[in-house]
């Protein structure tokens, strides 16, 4: 088994209007890493929903900001790393969504941190200095 | 940016959105601002037709999350039918289906309309 690797990134602005091309960028690369189709569909759906959460929560909408997109493979995985400077997301605030009492309370949103828990086999936080990481990681 | 688009449609009393594209975070206002006017017009039968939808994030299911009370408690209904596999798995994943009704064909959702059938 070869111990090759390769990474790539981008750095875009905070805005949903880039949306679409983060997700095309990190599904090309799945592709040719050689997943399904499905996992391929996981990773954008998961890519989608960290890079929304920034944009909301992490920058509340100052699309002044960037996030960089880092994502990398060798022979065994895939991951890809998501890199803000703004509010950090807590992880231990996360719960299983409850959509039936969403719906009662007309809610949205608060879905996106389980989606990616479930679409992707790893997902790790975290702060060093001002800079915020969500690091996602899929087995082939 | 790919095209997200709707097209609206009456059949019959019965209201038609028929979506087609990428349904995310930058797309969901389009849906909020349809399914609010059909509410404001007194338009409570509603059928979602995702035939043409080829995506869709966190951010447009949460537009239906915010608008089923409102249609139900108005004696209406959102609808959704003609969904892909692709689709349909981000709605399973989230335990949509045992809240909406997720038909296979818009013709179910007329005839569970006409009968008078909810979720």
């Amino acid at each position: 088994m070869s111990n090759s690797s390769s990474t790539y990134s981008i750095s875009v602005q905070a805005s949903t209007e880039h949306l679409s091309e983060v997700r095309d960028f990190v599904a090309k690369h799945a592709s040719e890493f050689g997943f399904a189709p499905q996992d391929v569909d996981d990773i954008r759906l998961a890519v989608d929903e960290a890079y929304t959460n920034i944009i909301k929560h992490a920058y509340k909408n100052d699309r002044q900001k960037s996030v960089d997109i880092e994502l990398g493979y060798n022979s065994q995985k895939f991951w890809i790393s998501l890199l803000d400077t703004g509010d950090a997301f807590d992880p231990s605030n996360y719960s299983k969504p409850d959509v039936r009492q969403k719906i009662k309370e007309k809610k949205r949103g608060g879905v996106g941190v389980y989606l990616i828990r479930k679409l992707m086999d790893d997902v790790e936080y975290q702060t060093k200095g001002s800079v915020n990481e969500i690091r996602m990681t899929k087995k082939r | 940016m790919k095209n997200f688009k709707i097209n609206h449609r009456e059949v019959r009393s019965y209201d038609v959105l028929e979506l087609s594209g990428e349904l995310d975070a930058h797309t969901a206002s389009q849906l909020e601002n349809s399914l609010k006017k059909l509410i404001d017009n007194e338009k409570h039968h509603i059928i979602v037709n995702c035939e043409d939808l080829d995506y869709i994030a966190s951010a447009g299911l949460g537009v239906f999350m915010a608008y089923i009370e409102d249609v139900r408690s108005l004696g209406g209904d959102i609808k959704l039918t003609n969904m892909n596999p692709k689709v349909y798995n981000v709605f399973d994943l989230l335990g949509f289906p045992t809240l909406y009704d997720i038909l296979e064909e818009e013709s179910d959702a007329v005839e569970k309309f006409d009968n008078n059938e909810s979720k």
